[in-house]
């Protein structure tokens, strides 16, 4: 076993380790003394290194195969097996065997033996010569591991040494290094104060040559330094030097701050420098703001000086020679606007960007600094923007010339476009709201200006029409007739076509293109309150109450025509039957009106209109009426009924009456229709017969019955008929105005009769004229009963006021005189 | 709570003078004049019995012709003037007298005297009011005569066409004498168709109505003080002083409205109505209530018109408030103030027209408010219909609560 380590060791290590120098010794000693020992030892030992090393003599396949049985075997006969025992198989071998067998045996056993031993002797010779080797090595090994340790030991002193050494240099340089240090500070001192000193002389130069930024830098460098040691008299006089050389520049800076020609990026520049400066951001704000603010208010002067020349105001101190009045008419409103936008607008845009550029979200350090900036910006732009916004809105009034106003929107177009502009680049401020007040008043003035011109216009064709009928009528009445219905027509379509033409011109501010009209804080109201209620329905308005104003002349006699009357009364109702309905729904549809919560109603105008006509119609018949009755009323006051003589014609005033009637009942045909007549009687025979018939009736009670029973008689006939409303109002038909008119006559004549005294001759004349009224008047009336109910009263008033009984006339002879006249 | 109903009577003649016996201040008595050309004509005496609603009457003989007009004394319930025409086939003459009413206690004397022709005593003539004229004939025609308003004078004013007379009238001799003429004639043919007295003033103006213009005239000159030009566009028919507001006119006229004027501002009227739909004829202020205005025209209506912005009441009853204090004890004076306060702030007083009477079927040409009895008037139609009527109670309480 040993012996096998040791083999592997030197197999593995040839080369000699003194470590195992002895375990090889003692190995060796042990092997040579086990190799005296018995055969088995000797056998058994063998077979080790035989396996061991496999190496076979003889046949090794067979001697292998066999002596693996063996090995295996228990067999104690088996000669190369573990469990030999000699003298069993001596005495098998005796046993079995014969005698040459034997010999045989004997022989081969002594071979073996003495193969064995020659193989022995060979193997030990072998590894002798090994161990030899070995053993020299391992001597050599020792030596030289010997030698190494001596140098060893050497670098160990040498090392110890060394440490030694740093420790006492390290030891005397100590002191020396403080000094050292403190020189280097000495040194960076003493340069910073040569910059000190230098500073003034590097600061003129820099200034020199317009390097203010580099000044700027080093100011602000050596600034606090300076500041600090301003008590040392040598550090005052640089600081004092620098003080009046950065006063020099500060005042370089603000030159060129103030300048007008300046950048924004040199002024942004500027104003950097001389925050740095230590220039109070506020004062510096004020000082642009102002700067800018001349600027500005240059091109406020300019717009003003054009609105003046504008509205013909002479300016002062300018000489004005015809040709220069000429070009300085002032320009129009878009040219206005636009110098506005770009002189003023355009100026306060730029200085709105570059204040913010220079003043706003820059200062990081101060945040209050930047709510002072932005207050003071607004309350600059405000104020300016006021002036601006005054100075157009005086413009805008300016404008007033009717024609197209495509110029006028156009203007306030690009005015509220800017504006809008400008609400981008300052948002906290509204001026679009400003300018939409500016918009929407220069919209509701140019409103009511069309309004104006409408009533101009509405006026200037009454004036026409009164001219028309004051003009002398040239052919006939046949021209005439015609001529009312023509007046009317004109005047309709001309009023029409007027408020049309307004309304198209109107449409311009609502273009689809207009900015402004888009909005609906503009255009609800514009719509409905300025177009619909402050033009259509204000105009309507306006026509109803100056033709209402028709009928309220009190007592003036030298009144409006009568036929304007009527023509304006026609015109009224067909305002409520068309025209009203017409415009209110064309203006609607134009602009679009949608709430129709507050507006005046249709009905509401129509009762107007109606009313209106009415109104005007009463009056009509008011007035005419009165001419017909005061002809009647002279005619029976100036006459002296008493001693008048017998009758031979119709008075010519009663047939002045029925001509003028007829004339009346002409021009009222023109304008409105025949109406409803009660029980119309279609051939006058029949009439008069109707006539004479309710004369004869009358008759006897008139010549025989007394006066007592004559009124008793009217009494009751009165009981019977309804009463007779004289001054009431009249239906808008041809007959019931000549109804009324009539009955007005009638009833003059009447309470004229009462007051006379007649002879028998005038009672005479009054049955004559009265006879004759009833044969003309009928044909006008609605109800013919009507005029003779009344013609009746007349007769029976007058026989009352007659002095003599029994004075009444022959109906024929009345009825002869009646056809004659 | 119903009003009374409007008493009627009739007269067999056509009438067109009436007239409240201004002196009489116990009950509710007017005179009435018929007009008729042909038969005699009558003085109507109408004592109207309020209570019981009736009217009793007398009648007296008008012989001298037509009364177009009539007015009665201010001072002697007895005394009245008429001014009537007398017609003779080629001419009619307006002229006026002042007659007396026969004494009550005479009556029963009279009936023995009495002709067969008539049952009616005649009216004492106290005597003519001539009034003289530059023309031959020697005499103007008188339109109306107007009593001195006050009744401390026997005053007589007379208007005519063209001039203003005036008399003193004495009782005692029966006698008028002329004291004064003022010729008045305006330019063209303007007559002068009516006028009034005015109460105010120490009663030294009157005012008349001139075509379409309304004159103040100053009695102690004769001279014209103002001028309304135009007051009405046709004839103005008629005019009254307001008895309690100087100054205060109104007007009325063929242009069917009325008007009402501050004689120190003339320029526009202070109001126009226009209620009726033809000519009106008279226009009367109430003499105790001068917001009650009664107006009667030829379309055979009588209205009542509240004019309470322009009277001198135009907060109500305050007057009558004050006699409610004295009347009722402290406690209960603040309750009763608090109440009209109460009434006036529920009901302020408002113009309009009270009530329109149509009891009339022929125009009416004369209305007059009775001179005893503050609520009750009469209105007389051409057809010889005398209504009496009553302020509606719900205006009457209105004015006195």
């Amino acid at each position: 076993m040993t012996f096998s380590i040791c083999k592997a060791v030197f197999a593995e290590t040839p080369r000699v380790h003194f470590r195992f120098r002895f375990l090889r010794i003692k190995t060796i000693k042990t092997m040579a003394s086990k190799q005296e020992n018995g055969g088995m030892e000797d056998r058994q030992r063998r077979r080790d290194l035989k396996m061991y090393y496999g190496l076979e003599n003889g046949d090794p396949e067979t001697e292998g195969s066999v002596q693996h049985a063996m090995i295996n075997s228990t067999d104690p006969c088996n000669l190369d097996g573990a469990n030999f025992q000699p003298q069993t198989y001596l005495s098998k071998l005796i046993q079995e065997r014969s005698l040459t067998e034997l010999m045989d045996e004997e022989q081969k056993m002594v071979k073996d033996i003495r193969g064995l031993d020659s193989d022995m002797q060979t193997l030990v010779y072998e590894n002798y010569n090994k161990f030899i080797s070995a053993t020299d090595t391992i001597r050599k090994m020792k030596n030289d591991f010997r030698k190494m340790e001596d140098e060893m030991d050497h670098l160990a002193s040498n090392m110890s040494a060394i440490t030694d050494f740093s420790a006492s240099i390290s030891g005397t340089l100590q002191d020396r290094r403080q000094q050292i240090t403190k020189l280097a500070g000495v040194h960076s001192l003493l340069k910073k104060l040569q910059f000190l000193f230098e500073l003034p002389a590097r600061l003129n130069k820099c200034i020199e040559m317009e390097a203010y930024v580099q000044a700027v830098r080093y100011y602000t460098k050596a600034q606090r330094v300076l500041h600090q040691y301003d008590h040392m008299p040598s550090f005052q006089g640089i600081h004092t030097d620098c003080e009046s050389i950065i006063k020099q520049l500060r005042t370089k800076l603000m030159e060129r701050f103030r300048q007008k020609e300046s950048t924004a990026k040199q002024l942004t520049e500027c104003v950097d420098l001389l925050t740095q400066l230590g220039e109070p951001a506020e004062s510096l704000c004020d000082e642009f703001l102002s700067h800018a603010k001349q600027k500005l208010d240059e091109d406020l002067e300019e717009m003003k000086t054009q609105i003046k020349l504008y509205s013909g105001e002479p300016t002062p101190g300018q000489e004005q020679r015809p040709s220069h009045a000429y070009m300085n008419t002032g320009m129009d409103v878009l040219e206005f606007v636009d110098l506005g936008c770009n002189g003023f607008l355009s100026n306060m845009c730029l200085v709105i960007a570059s204040y913010n550029d220079m003043f706003m979200n820059r200062n990081m350090t101060d945040e209050s600094l930047d709510t002072i900036a932005l207050r003071k910006l607004v309350l600059f732009v405000n104020e300016l923007m006021e002036q601006y916004f005054n100075s157009v809105r005086q413009r805008v009034q300016l404008e007033k010339e009717t024609g197209d106003n495509t110029i006028l929107v156009r203007a306030l177009d690009r005015f509220h476009r800017r504006l809008q502009a400008m609400n981008k680049l300052l948002p906290d401020t509204d001026f679009s709201r400003a300018g939409t007040e500016i918009v929407s008043r220069g919209a509701r003035d140019r409103v009511s200006h069309y309004l104006q011109s409408l009533k101009q216009h509405f006026a200037d064709c009454l004036t026409d029409i009164r001219q028309n009928l004051a003009a002398p009528r040239l052919v006939g009445k046949q021209d005439n007739t015609a001529r009312l219905s023509e007046l009317l027509a004109n005047m309709q379509s001309s009023v029409v076509e007027q408020i049309k033409s307004v309304l198209g011109n109107l449409q311009a501010f609502i273009a689809p293109d207009i900015t402004f009209a888009m909005k609906p804080y503009f255009r609800g109201p514009f719509c409905s309150q300025d177009v619909r209620e402050g033009l259509v329905v204000a105009f309507i308005k306006h026509i109803c109450i100056t033709c209402n104003d028709f009928c309220e002349v009190p007592g003036d006699k030298t009144t409006s025509p009568p036929a304007l009357l009527m023509i304006l009364s026609r015109f009224c109702i067909d305002l409520e039957n068309a025209s009203i309905s017409y415009l209110l729904s064309l203006a609607e549809e134009q602009f679009m009106v949608e709430d129709r919560m507050p507006l005046t109603s249709t009905t509401e105008l129509f009762a107007m209109a109606k009313d209106t006509g009415q109104r005007l119609l009463n009056h009509y018949v008011k007035v005419q009426g009165l001419t017909i009755s005061q002809m009647l009323r002279k005619s029976v006051e100036t006459r002296d009924w008493l001693t008048t003589i017998e009758p031979r014609n119709v008075r010519a005033v009663m047939k002045r009456v029925v001509e003028d009637i007829t004339a009346i009942d002409m021009q009222v045909g023109q304008l409105y229709e025949e109406g409803v007549r009660k029980e119309r009687s279609s051939d006058s025979s029949r009439r008069t017969h109707a006539l004479s018939a309710s004369q004869q009736n009358r008759r006897p009670q008139w010549n025989y019955a007394p006066s007592v029973d004559n009124s008793l008689m009217s009494n009751i006939q009165k009981l019977f008929s309804e009463k007779i409303e004289i001054f009431s109002a009249v239906e808008f038909s041809k007959v019931s105005v000549l109804t009324g008119i009539v009955k007005i006559s009638l009833k003059t004549f009447l309470e004229c009769v009462r007051l006379r005294t007649f002879g028998k001759y005038g009672l005479q004349q009054i049955q004559v004229d009265t006879h004759y009224l009833q044969l003309y008047l009928w044909r006008f009336v609605s109800d013919e009963n009507l005029v003779q109910v009344l013609l009746d009263e007349i007769v029976c008033s007058a026989v009352h006021r007659c002095v003599t009984d029994k004075a009444m006339m022959e109906p024929s002879v009345i009825d002869l005189i009646c056809e004659r006249g | 709570m119903e009003d009374e109903a409007p008493v009627i009577y009739g007269l067999e003649f056509q009438a067109r003078s009436l007239c409240a016996q201004e002196a009489e201040t116990e009950s509710i008595r007017f005179l009435v004049g018929t007009q008729s050309l042909r038969s005699e004509n009558q003085v109507h005496f109408i004592d109207f019995d309020d209570e019981n609603s009736i009217i009793k009457k007398t009648i007296f003989r008008h012989r001298d012709g037509e009364i177009w007009n009539m007015s009665a004394s201010t001072f002697d319930s007895s005394l009245f003037s008429t001014c009537f025409n007398k017609t003779s086939d080629s001419k009619s003459e307006m002229r006026a007298a002042v007659w007396q009413i026969p004494n009550s206690d005479m009556e029963p004397s009279s009936p023995g005297g009495d002709d067969s022709s008539s049952a009616h005593p005649h009216l004492n003539l106290m005597c003519y009011l001539e009034a003289p004229s530059e023309e031959s004939s020697g005499r103007a025609d008188v339109r109306s005569v107007l009593w001195h308003p006050a009744g401390d004078s026997q005053a007589l004013i007379g208007i005519c066409e063209d001039k203003l007379v005036c008399w003193d009238l004495n009782t005692a001799s029966s006698s008028a004498k002329v004291t004064s003429s003022k010729n008045v004639e305006g330019r063209g043919h303007s007559k002068t168709i009516s006028g009034r007295w005015n109460p105010h003033h120490n009663c030294q103006q009157i005012a008349t109505a001139v075509d379409t213009a309304v004159k103040g005239w100053d009695l102690r000159t004769m001279s014209p003080v103002y001028q309304i030009e135009s007051a009405h566009s046709q004839l103005v028919r008629d005019l009254d002083f307001n008895p309690n507001k100087q100054y205060y006119l109104a007007t009325c006229g063929d242009d069917c409205r009325i008007k009402f004027w501050d004689t120190r501002n003339l320029a526009q009227p202070l109001k126009i109505i226009s209620e009726h739909s033809h000519w009106v004829w008279s226009v009367r202020f109430n003499r105790f209530h001068d917001q009650l205005v009664l107006t009667s025209s030829s379309d055979s209506r009588v209205v009542l018109n509240s004019v309470v912005s322009l009277s001198s009441e135009p907060y109500g009853h305050l007057v009558d408030n004050d006699d409610d204090e004295e009347a009722n004890s402290d406690n209960e004076r603040e309750g009763g103030d608090e109440d009209s306060l109460k009434e006036e702030s529920q009901e302020p007083p408002k113009d309009g027209v009270i009530a329109t009477y149509e009891e009339h079927e022929d125009s009416v040409y004369a209305a007059d408010w009775s001179s005893a009895d503050p609520w009750t008037f009469a209105s007389l139609s051409y057809d010889g219909r005398l209504v009496i009527n009553h302020v509606p109670r719900s205006e009457k309480y209105k004015i006195l609560l």
